[in-house]
């Protein structure tokens, strides 16, 4: 079965995307998602921000804040973050390294499914009775008191969202060790590629402490376990350790997708390779590694002795180097180049400054004793935003611009891109930078409002104007998206002129089977090296013959509806803490595993053998016929 | 260029900022020995990371003046260099030595204020030679006990000036955190295991500061987790010690004069008040019985319920609707008391003092 | 190589599981997904650790109160032998013996399930004998955990290779599902790994420890 594409109606379309297992088709579906979970995220930033402008505000009750904070940050990480910066995984990664898609192309819109189930069924809980509320963080003992099923909500999407996060996880390891095209060592790989590659392996191994973590909570929470009941032997304090283990790596692995997005743009941009590449790949793997050494930073305060606290201030600040290392090698591969301030060239010149800023006051907060009073105040709130929005957030807003014709088409407007770039710039600033202050004058996180005549009031009113600027910065990107969409007007294969790697060797966007002829990888930077010789493609690593592509399916779709379904049987079984579990919990929760595993079963019995586009269809196309 | 002009400005808010806030409140205004060592600590982390943000700016507006493309260059490519093996090096080794160095004072203070052996030292006699002081954290309110001077209170903290106060923390409901941020960084209170640490409160800052420092709570909580604010009265150690008298010498209860004060008294009694809040500083009850806030003494204290100012017609409107200030405090929604009632028992209560 | 092709014991290549592309990213995928499940008993183990005879009072049942060694060797023996006569599957496998691996998986399943009737018996055991729940304390709660989560990749296990005895049952072997059998004893063995440590960890050292 074909997806062959000629002329479609919306029906064919919404198909389409329901059972494409085409990496770049999935690449769509999670910039969609997450973008729309990003503004969702983003509304709610402007309610906390709205909520602290002034002391003693009742913009929103203090029980409505405390679920906008939580689920600002729930949504912004699992929700938004993560699965933008899939989408250009998806987007590009393959075609990096020279292969037709993933690995696993069934398990990559699994993946997404998941994702997609998860976040919908954490979101239901703002019109089923309420938000979760404790923090992003979840911490046991409020969690496990908190009324009403919000908490449930977290537990059970985030744990659908997850299951769907790991399994991307392995894919893209997989598809990155087995498929590289001919001549593409591991050495000759774009540093995105490398940095998908090294987040991949810490989804792997992070995931599973939170899994076990959410589902000790569920558990608890749900069917009537006592891990965190400190009156039946629990430990509040296994939460957290849990918790930390994979938040710690989580926030590098969304911080090195993101950098490894910096390492193509800058080189781009600068017409000049990447200044020590090895360096950098070494310093990847070094932050990854690292990255599993230093949870407890975040539990300096939580009293686990004088010798705990030191030997992770000190491994905290060993990550301080390869960082460091990047910055340094980002900068001398501007150094002697010829820079072209582009939109995408503009984020990742805002990045810089703006990541060091966030990654010097880690290491302020690294220094135990001195976290002792920065701990669970805005000076951390202001260090995370500065490390995830300074570096985060503006890979995102670049990757949009720079990956923009390569999956669609079109080419964003320049123009307006300079405008969001310069109102979010400032606005980012003028929110954040403040609040380190008001961390150091004494104002707790988390806190619904804050009194007055205790110094507070100008910081967070500086503050709270900021945000505002980064949302008319977003609308106008928004304006932007919607503007080029209907201009509509076509780019070439490497509208940026000076694309180094091999995406930017074929089509905008590229035809469903990738390459006709899968590439030869003659060294770094292959098609900038095919270009430099005045080569007008890639050289072929095979001659042209059948190519063997995965059939559509919407078994995906189902797993993922199955486990939504069993979700809410879970969380209404008779036995859950809140009290109003119902008769029909259970019977709903097998019968949504019954779906999950009634289709995993169904995948598993038939034979699916794929398809083949022939090679007189492919010789077709090269005259101008369409096949795919 | 862009950044250059707004990093000017955040130069210029740095050291407007830098030893801003309140005295009583904030981390930059150090009132004793460990929030000075942690200020000390961030003069030194700030300085070092001052100096590779430096060093990167000057590397960065260099590369951003020298090497844009220039008009007739289109169509020119740079030198396309692999990398250096000597930068590599300098650039690892640098900020590996600036680590170092940072670490010394780290691994140091991290001993020094974490060292509460002097905890448990007693004297010839066999008495405690510290001051030590049980922290309870509970929803929304804190609890002090002394234990070796067998005094209960809440709320208000009280310590003497210039010496080492040490605490006992736990938590009695769920996760808080218990930060004076004048004295010092914060310990979490859990509710699994207690925590020690110690506190200094000196003298002459705390004269400065009103001899009030607010304490905050600094661990999400719940919807009033903003509203456990309590506050520490550092006094000289005498006046310590009157005041710690006075409580020890309240074992049975003030009786109220006026007859206002005793309707109070009434409402008080009828309306079981006396089953959660204890109005004597020696509550024998053990701690799963004192599910309320001690009010011995409350006719000195400095905040209604902790946050509100301290006035009759506050106390009134916290006890007849504590949820309006505190949503999701263990008290009661709503209270029915009339206007007199609320009258007397705001008369009995703000009578209660231990001393003048 | 055509998935499809018809092969005889003497064409039928050795490693017939990483023939195929797909086979080969299947191996790899699930030895990346066996890492995962690595750390995700490890988890468990650690928590099983931390809240070892953790409970509110006396009159609860502590780990060396409660194990049945016996019993408990019984099962590892069965689940041990399983592991042996999934490697005979394999060998059978690789030299396209079809009905002979058939068999064998047959054995494996039964075993497994020999192990699972006596582990749901040594758990009602102890919900009837000693009133041992899963909410009686946090340290049932952590044993079941992790002793369920096992059981119940035992289970998942057992259904897997059922499943693909039926579908191949007519379709025989070949190198589309090669990998199949082949990456379903990985995970085989890996429970087996699994369960010598849950022996080591939780009966061992509760009984002696």
């Amino acid at each position: 079965m074909s997806s062959v594409a000629v002329k479609k109606g919306l029906g064919a379309s919404v198909w389409e995307y329901l059972t494409t297992v085409d990496h770049k088709k999935i690449a769509h579906l999670y910039l969609g998602t997450g973008g729309f979970f990003f503004l969702l995220g983003g509304i709610e930033a402007l309610f906390i921000r709205i909520q602290l402008m002034k002391p003693n505000n009742n913009f929103v009750s203090e029980q409505l804040f405390n679920e906008i904070m939580t689920m600002h940050g729930t949504t912004m990480i699992f929700l938004a973050a993560m699965p933008i910066l899939f989408a250009f995984m998806n987007a590009v990664v393959p075609i990096q390294i020279g292969a037709r898609d993933v690995a696993f192309p069934f398990l990559n819109a699994l993946g997404f499914w998941l994702f997609f189930f998860g976040g919908v069924f954490l979101n239901l809980s703002w019109f089923l009775g309420g938000a979760p509320d404790a923090g992003w963080t979840s911490y046991a003992s409020l969690s496990l008191r908190s009324e009403g099923h919000g908490i449930d909500f977290y537990t059970l999407g985030l744990q659908i969202s997850g299951f769907g996060t790991l399994i991307s996880g392995i894919n893209f390891l997989a598809t990155i060790i087995n498929m590289r095209a001919p001549g593409m060592s591991f050495m000759r790989m774009p540093l995105f590629t490398w940095t998908t590659f090294i987040a991949s392996a810490l989804i792997l191994l992070a995931f599973p402490p939170l899994t076990i973590g959410v589902f000790l909570l569920m558990f608890d929470r749900l069917f009537g376990s006592n891990f965190f009941d400190v009156t039946m032997g629990g430990n509040t304090i296994i939460w957290e350790h849990f918790f930390w283990i994979f938040g710690h790596p989580e926030v590098y692995i969304l911080v090195l997708p993101a950098f490894g997005i910096f390492s193509e743009i800058i080189p781009t941009f600068s017409r000049k390779r990447l200044f020590g590449y090895s360096s950098m790949v070494f310093a990847t793997v070094l932050i990854g590694f690292l990255g599993f050494m230093v949870w407890a930073h975040h539990m300096f305060t939580t009293g686990l002795g004088n010798v705990a606290n030191a030997i992770f201030a000190i491994a905290t600040m060993a990550i301080a180097v390869p960082t460091g290392i990047k910055i340094f090698n980002w900068l001398l591969t501007m150094w002697g180049g010829s820079i072209k301030i582009t939109v995408p060239m503009l984020y990742a010149l805002g990045f810089i400054p703006s990541f060091v800023i966030g990654g010097v006051t880690g290491v302020m907060q690294a220094v135990a004793p001195l976290d002792y009073q920065l701990h669970d105040t805005y000076f951390i709130v202001a260090h995370f935003h500065y490390v995830i929005i300074g570096g985060v957030v503006f890979g995102i807003l670049a990757a949009t611009h720079f990956y923009w014709p390569k999956m669609f088409g079109t080419k964003l407007s320049e123009k307006m891109g300079y405008v969001t770039f310069t109102l979010f710039f400032i606005g980012f600033h003028c929110t954040f930078f403040i609040q380190h202050f008001l961390g150091l004058m004494g104002m707790p996180r988390r806190v619904a409002t804050f009194l007055p005549g205790q110094g507070l009031e100008l910081g967070n009113l500086i503050s709270s104007i900021g945000a505002i600027l980064m949302a008319v910065a977003v609308i106008i990107l928004l304006f932007n998206v919607v503007i080029t969409s209907i201009r509509n007007k076509k780019v070439g294969a490497d509208p940026w002129e000076d694309g180094r790697t091999m995406e930017w060797a074929i089509a905008s966007p590229p035809p469903f089977y990738n390459f006709k002829q899968t590439p030869l990888v003659r060294g770094l930077d292959t098609w900038w090296l095919e270009k430099m010789e005045g080569k007008k493609e890639l050289t072929p690593a095979e001659p042209l013959g059948d190519i063997h592509m995965p059939n559509n399916s919407i078994i995906p779709f189902f797993i993922s509806l199955g486990l939504f379904v069993a979700a809410f049987g879970a969380m209404y079984n008779p036995l859950n803490s809140v009290g109003d579990g119902k008769s029909w919990g259970l019977p709903v929760l097998i019968i949504g595993l019954g779906i999950t595993f009634g289709s995993m079963l169904i995948r598993s019995l038939r034979d699916d053998f794929g398809y083949h586009i022939h090679k007189e269809d492919l010789l077709e196309d090269d005259k101008g016929g369409k096949v795919g | 260029m862009k950044f250059g002009r707004l990093s000017f400005l955040f130069l210029l808010l740095t050291l407007v900022l830098a030893g801003c806030g309140e005295p009583f409140l904030s981390t930059l205004k150090p009132a004793g020995e460990v929030a000075e060592t942690q200020l000390t600590l961030l003069f030194i982390s700030t300085s070092i990371m001052v100096l590779v943000i430096l060093v990167v700016v000057i590397i960065y507006l260099i590369v951003l003046f020298r090497f844009r493309r220039k008009k007739g260059e289109e169509n020119k490519i740079p030198k396309q260099v692999e990398g250096s093996h000597k930068l590599e090096i300098i650039w690892t080794v640098i900020p590996i030595l600036l680590l170092l160095s940072l670490s010394v004072p780290t691994i140091a203070a991290t001993f020094k204020l974490g060292d509460v052996k002097d905890m448990d030292k007693v004297d010839k006699d066999g008495n405690r030679e510290a001051l030590v002081v049980n922290v309870r954290a509970n929803l929304y309110w804190w609890e002090f006990e002394y234990p070796d001077l067998g005094i209960i209170t809440s709320q208000d903290l009280v310590v003497p000036t210039d010496e080492k106060v040490y605490f006992n923390l736990k938590a009695s409901d769920v996760k808080h955190s218990f930060w004076v941020p004048a004295a010092g960084g914060k310990m979490d209170t859990n509710t699994d295991n207690e925590n020690k640490f110690y506190l200094v409160f000196d003298k002459e800052k705390a004269d400065e500061a009103g001899n009030l420092f607010y304490g905050k709570c600094a661990e999400l909580c719940g919807p009033s987790h903003a509203y456990m604010d309590f506050k520490v009265k550092a006094v000289s150690r005498d006046e310590f010690n009157q005041w710690a008298t006075a409580m020890q010498k309240n074992k049975e209860e003030v009786q109220p004069t006026s007859d206002l004060a005793k309707q109070g008294q009434e409402v008080f009694q009828a309306n079981n008040c006396i089953a959660c809040h204890a109005v004597t500083a020696n509550d024998a009850r053990p701690e799963t019985a004192r599910t309320a806030p001690n009010l011995a003494d409350f006719g000195n204290r400095t905040r209604v319920a902790g946050i509100l100012e301290y006035n009759e017609e506050n106390l009134k409107a916290w006890i007849q609707n504590p949820e309006k200030f505190k949503p999701g405090n263990q008290m009661y929604k709503e209270a029915n008391l009339s206007e007199e009632e609320l009258d007397a028992l705001a008369e009995y209560l703000m009578g209660l003092k231990v001393q003048e | 190589m055509n998935a499809e092709e018809r092969y005889t014991p003497l064409n039928w290549p050795d490693h017939p599981e990483t023939q195929t592309l797909e086979g080969k990213n299947k191996f790899l995928g699930f030895w990346l997904f066996l890492a995962g499940e690595t750390v995700l008993f490890a988890s468990l183990f650690a928590t099983y650790l931390a809240l070892k005879d953790s409970v509110p009072d006396s009159s609860h049942p502590l780990a060396k109160d409660l194990f049945n060694l016996p019993l408990v060797f019984a099962m590892t023996m069965i689940l041990l032998t399983s592991s042996i006569t999934s490697v005979y599957a394999i060998y059978h496998m690789r030299n396209y013996h079809f009905k002979k691996m058939q068999a064998w998986f047959v054995i494996t399943v039964l075993l497994g399930a020999g192990f699972l009737a006596l582990e749901i018996y040594e758990f009602t055991h102890y919900v009837h004998e000693y009133h041992f729940t899963f909410g009686s304390s946090a340290f049932s709660s952590a044993y079941y955990t992790l002793v369920g989560t096992h059981g119940a990749h035992v289970t998942f296990g057992l259904c897997w290779i059922i499943a693909l005895l039926v579908r191949n049952a007519k379709r025989g072997l070949n190198l589309y599902n090669a990998p199949k059998y082949y990456v379903a004893s990985l995970y085989w063995h890996f429970i087996d790994v699994v369960w010598v440590f849950i022996f080591t960890v939780v009966y061992l050292i509760g009984k002696v420890g």
